[in-house]
């Protein structure tokens, strides 16, 4: 649930175990699209170099 | 090998490594899709006609399924805590292990949430317990840790997959189980903090119904003891299940898969926390019995129905417990293999047996003066369904094993 749902109830449990499971998913998220973008760049620069030689 | 005699899918085996002929591993695989149906028929029946094909009742609404869970979930915090060790605190040798260890925690994982799918009765709303979530509930901790930790478990299992011989040509692949490797710290850390709650928090919800002195136990702010008992227990035992599937798998390709400095150090490990387990566990015990008795609960009312009577406790302690620990403990054991194996299995099987008593023995205590003892035994239904994972289970390492780099000494202890 989302704090913008019409169901949020605005109490600390609810921030703490939402903000917990949001941040675990961000961080997870985060992690992948970073390791995919450094991959997808090495691939771009070994084709450049390839191609100079 | 020649290219003549080497299986037609051989061009998909990590380098210098020998596998069984493709024709064998069809075999194995089509004997598994037997019990798997039968599980499938189990599933479907649970689904179809609701959850009264099952022996579950009003008295155990909790049985072999939440059961099965929980050690389920207990024997897969091999996967977590061999991460810890070996990103975290980097024992350097856990390397490799810890490829295998994740294999069996995407096993375990998976399966206890396919338990759970069959358990709620209505799959499709799953989903609920993310969006109506009762954020006082111990068991909503728990449903979002799991289904968190899987996915970090499943990253963790993504770079293995890409490692495949063939996958692995392709740059991109190539660079992303690379970058992932580099980023396995983090996400080893992540994982441990998901780890500890969940695995704490199924042994806290038991220990905080205070309308069943059997089960409830004091604590520390919101955690019973019971939680902390839960993360020291799965991080005793583990490791221990980590060991054992490895040596079935190991018996099965008829080789050396790990070396034996590799086991030592997980059983050396998991002996000493079994031991700081065990020791808080007979504090808890002797604490309990005089909580219980202070609330009109004597000891010998939680012992008196059969089938659990005293031998549980001394089952569960004793047998599955201190030997276990004392066989771990001791190098002369450990280096001997039946021996390693038997104090593996007993581990194993107490954790397994602590989690059936804190969910099945609980809901079979009487608690008000007019309740009755009612028996509980699983039907094939539960047995069906909750073995289906098991069998499922081995399909997938079977696939992981004949295709994946998941041990890192394979070709150097057996060179071809």
């Amino acid at each position: 649930m989302f704090p913008f749902a019409f169901e949020w109830i605005a109490e600390p449990t609810r921030y703490v175990f939402m903000g917990a499971l949001y941040a675990v998913l961000i961080a997870l998220i985060i992690i992948l699209h970073y390791c995919a973008i450094r991959a997808f760049l090495d691939m771009i620069c070994k084709k450049k170099n390839h191609n100079h030689h | 090998m020649d290219s003549a005699s080497a299986p037609f899918d051989s061009a998909l085996f990590p380098e210098g490594v020998k596998r069984c002929k493709f024709k064998w591993f069809l075999f194995w695989v089509a004997v598994l899709h037997g019990p798997i149906m039968v599980g499938v028929i189990g599933t479907l029946m649970c689904w179809g006609l609701a959850l009264n094909v099952t022996y579950l009742n009003n008295n155990y609404p909790f049985g072999l399924w939440i059961a099965a869970d929980l050690g389920i979930i207990a024997l897969g915090g091999g996967a977590f805590f061999t991460g810890f060790l070996r990103y975290v605190v980097n024992i350097e040798e856990l390397k490799n292990i810890v490829n295998y260890a994740v294999v069996i925690g995407v096993i375990c994982y998976a399966a206890a949430q396919g338990i759970l799918g069959i358990d709620i009765g209505q799959p499709l709303r799953g989903w609920f317990i993310f969006w109506h979530a009762n954020v006082h509930s111990m068991l909503t901790e728990v449903a979002f840790c799991i289904t968190c930790y899987f996915m970090v478990l499943c990253i963790e299992y993504l770079p293995l997959i890409l490692e495949n011989r063939q996958i692995n040509k392709l740059g991109f692949f190539h660079g992303l189980a690379h970058h992932l490797h580099g980023a396995m710290p983090t996400i080893a850390a992540v994982g441990v903090f998901l780890s500890f709650f969940h695995q704490g928090s199924l042994g806290g919800v038991p220990g905080v119904l205070y309308g069943r002195p059997f089960a409830f136990r004091e604590g520390f702010l919101v955690w019973p003891w019971t939680f902390f008992l839960a993360i020291l227990s799965a991080i005793a035992c583990g490791p221990c299940f980590t060991i054992l599937v490895t040596w079935f798998t190991e018996k099965c390709a008829g080789k050396q898969l790990v070396k034996k400095n590799v086991i030592d150090i997980l059983a050396k490990i998991s002996g000493r926390l079994l031991v700081l387990y065990l020791i808080l566990k007979i504090l808890d015990t002797i604490v309990w019995v005089g909580l219980a008795k202070g609330v009109g609960a004597p000891f010998s009312s939680f012992y008196a129905n059969q089938p659990y009577g005293y031998w549980v406790l001394i089952t569960e302690i004793g047998i599955l417990g201190i030997i276990p620990a004392m066989l771990l403990l001791s190098e002369r054991v450990r280096r001997n293999e039946a021996g390693l194996i038997i104090a593996c299995l007993l581990n194993c099987a107490g954790i397994f047996m602590n989690r059936w008593i804190i969910v099945v023995q609980t809901c079979a205590q009487p608690v008000m003066s007019f309740d009755k003892f009612v028996s509980y035994h699983p039907n094939w239904v539960e047995y069906a369904t909750t073995l289906v994972f098991v069998w499922v289970g081995a399909v997938v390492i079977m696939l992981s094993y004949r295709y994946l780099p998941i041990f890192p000494q394979e070709k150097e202890l057996n060179p071809l």
